[in-house]
């Protein structure tokens, strides 16, 4: 599976300036706008400026963008016009160790978006804290949480269209309700619970935990939460692109 | 050098009496579709074996079966004596692949496609790059080795996709097809390699529809005809045993062949009817064929060939899937 992994990362290494500009400029573009433009005047939320809430969440939200749209358009290309995946299902590369490696490589893309993200926000004035460095699995984990679901789409797809259903009806809605830009606290009900349960929802509880050190918080079910969704979708991803390529 | 390129144990093997390859009752049905209706295939240490066959009739599939990207109905098949599918990375290690569509890494230079290729099978780093100096050698590729795949020729690719397949030092190459789509030059030039890696001792799997092909390279032929073979041998044992040597094609009216054909029924030769159209396969030579050329301003009389024989075969009705 590191097999897969490294073949990936060879390619991205000849065109990684345009692949991070790619990756990193939505998340970047919201925190100007929202943080600075919107932040003016918005209140503080949870104790925080605007900008320093919605920071950790958008970090977060890079690693998912990273994650999603490397195993949908990217590994859906090397599927179907390039014949990648049957090239390496050729050689003694099973099933299991193209998907894993697939799955980890999505993760590892996405998680290298996200450090980045986070090492650049001392540029917008935003400090984080030693704990950040214990958000590096946190956002590994959701890596493959989202690899794995792109890896699902990929493993059912028919066309790139077909991607515009995972955008629309799922990245983009985690997005703007996992509590990136407003406190689910403030929700009441059934609601409040359901959006917790989001996957995104928890990674972005604990990258402010994390982000700012506030460890007075109860992280259990945030990390229980990821990692149901990790098992979850990448054995379903696995099952589906074995579906997909062995008849 | 070239005696390097070639498979490491298969030269060494040849006293080894289990075949490479072993294929008894493999059947496989797509839905409703039955694509493979019990073949049996047996393929020796050494020897090129081509599968032969009008398009659907389950040549791909035996061979993806093999390699594990279908999975058999019924059926036992053995590589190098072990049970597909439990011992399938185990013997992929020992299988190289040419496969009929171009897979090569378009991400990837020509070296690379190489080298990424030998870590999916473990093949040490140092170790790669000299067995792929030998193989871009080997196949007139070194010139090319840091070109972009889009910018090689159909030929460079097909050879590309050759030297890829040899990294591992296949004791089995299967070769899909190997010169589909190719200019006579470029498929002079993959023959010509070829026959050079079974000449020492490299065992081939070869599935092709150019008789020409078949014909240079196969040591063994089976024709394959709706998932079953119906035909075995040598190329040219087997077409003059059920052909003949010769061909004569006679064209003329209807009753004139008719006539022609009734005359022709003592002799050692058997015939075909199409409109307007006689083919005569000849065993022994006959005198009633020869006072027949006489008659007809239409004759055309050559030796015949695995095209002759493939085609008595499997029909001349045009075959779609």
């Amino acid at each position: 599976m590191y097999q897969v992994w490294f073949r990936n990362f060879s390619v991205w290494l000849k065109h990684m300036r345009a692949s991070l500009i790619g990756n990193l400029g939505q998340p970047l573009l919201f925190l100007l706008a929202m943080g600075y433009g919107l932040g003016r005047s918005v209140p503080e939320i949870e104790g925080l400026s605007y900008l320093q809430f919605i920071a950790p969440g958008l970090v977060a939200s890079s690693v998912m963008y990273g994650a999603a749209f490397e195993t949908t358009y990217g590994s859906y290309t090397r599927l179907s016009t390039q014949g990648t995946f049957e090239a390496i299902l050729m050689t003694p590369v099973s099933i299991f160790e193209l998907a894993m490696g697939e799955i980890l490589w999505g993760a590892t893309k996405g998680l290298i978006g996200g450090i980045i993200m986070l090492a650049m926000l001392p540029l917008f004035g935003v400090m984080p804290s030693p704990w950040s460095a214990v958000l590096v699995p946190v956002l590994f984990a959701e890596g493959i949480i989202f690899s794995a679901m792109g890896m699902i789409m990929t493993a059912v797809a028919s066309n790139y269209d077909f991607f515009n259903y995972f955008t629309s009806l799922v990245i983009t809605p985690l997005f703007l309700f996992s509590g990136i830009f407003f406190s689910l606290k403030t929700i009441a009900g059934p609601i409040r619970n359901i959006l917790e349960l989001l996957p995104l929802s928890s990674v972005v509880l604990l990258s402010r935990v994390f982000c700012y050190g506030r460890l007075d918080e109860n992280i259990l079910p945030a990390l229980a939460n990821l990692a149901v969704y990790a098992i979850i979708s990448s054995w379903a991803a696995i099952f589906l692109l074995k579906r997909r390529m062995i008849k | 050098m070239h005696h390097q390129v070639t498979g490491s144990s298969s030269a060494s093997n040849r006293s080894d009496e289990r075949p490479v390859l072993e294929i008894t009752g493999l059947r496989k049905t797509f839905g409703q579709r039955e694509v493979l209706k019990g073949l049996n295939i047996r393929l020796e240490s050494g020897i090129c074996l081509a599968l032969l066959g009008p398009n659907g009739a389950g040549k791909t599939t035996t061979i993806r079966i093999i390699l594990g990207l279908v999975v058999a109905t019924g059926g036992e098949i053995k590589v190098f004596g072990k049970s597909i599918p439990r011992n399938l990375r185990k013997v992929k290690y020992q299988v190289g692949v040419v496969p009929q569509m171009d897979n090569l890494d378009p991400d990837l230079t020509v070296l690379e496609n190489l080298l990424i290729y030998a870590r999916y099978f473990r093949i040490k780093k140092a170790a790669a790059r000299q067995r792929a100096a030998e193989l871009l050698e080997f196949f007139a590729l070194t010139n090319r080795r840091d070109e972009i795949i889009q910018n090689l020729s159909g030929g460079q690719r097909r050879r590309l996709l050759l030297a890829r397949a040899l990294m591992n030092r296949p004791r089995l190459l299967i070769l899909d097809e190997p010169t589909i789509g190719l200019d006579p030059q470029a498929r002079l030039l993959i023959w010509e390699r070829l026959r050079h890696l079974r000449k020492h001792g490299t065992t081939m799997l070869l599935t092709s529809h150019y008789m020409e092909e078949v014909t240079r390279l196969a040591t063994k032929v089976i024709i394959i005809d709706y998932g079953k073979s119906i035909a075995r041998g040598s190329p040219t044992e087997m077409v003059e045993r059920m052909l003949g040597t010769e061909i004569m094609e006679f064209s003329g009216p209807e009753e004139k062949l008719a006539r022609l054909q009734k005359a022709l029924e003592d002799c050692n030769v058997s015939t075909e009817r199409l409109k307007n159209r006689l083919y005569v396969y000849i065993k022994q030579g006959c005198r009633e064929l020869d006072s027949a050329a006489m008659d007809f301003p239409m004759v055309i009389k050559r030796p015949a060939t695995l095209e002759d024989l493939f085609l008595k075969l499997t029909g001349r009705n045009l075959r779609e899937t």
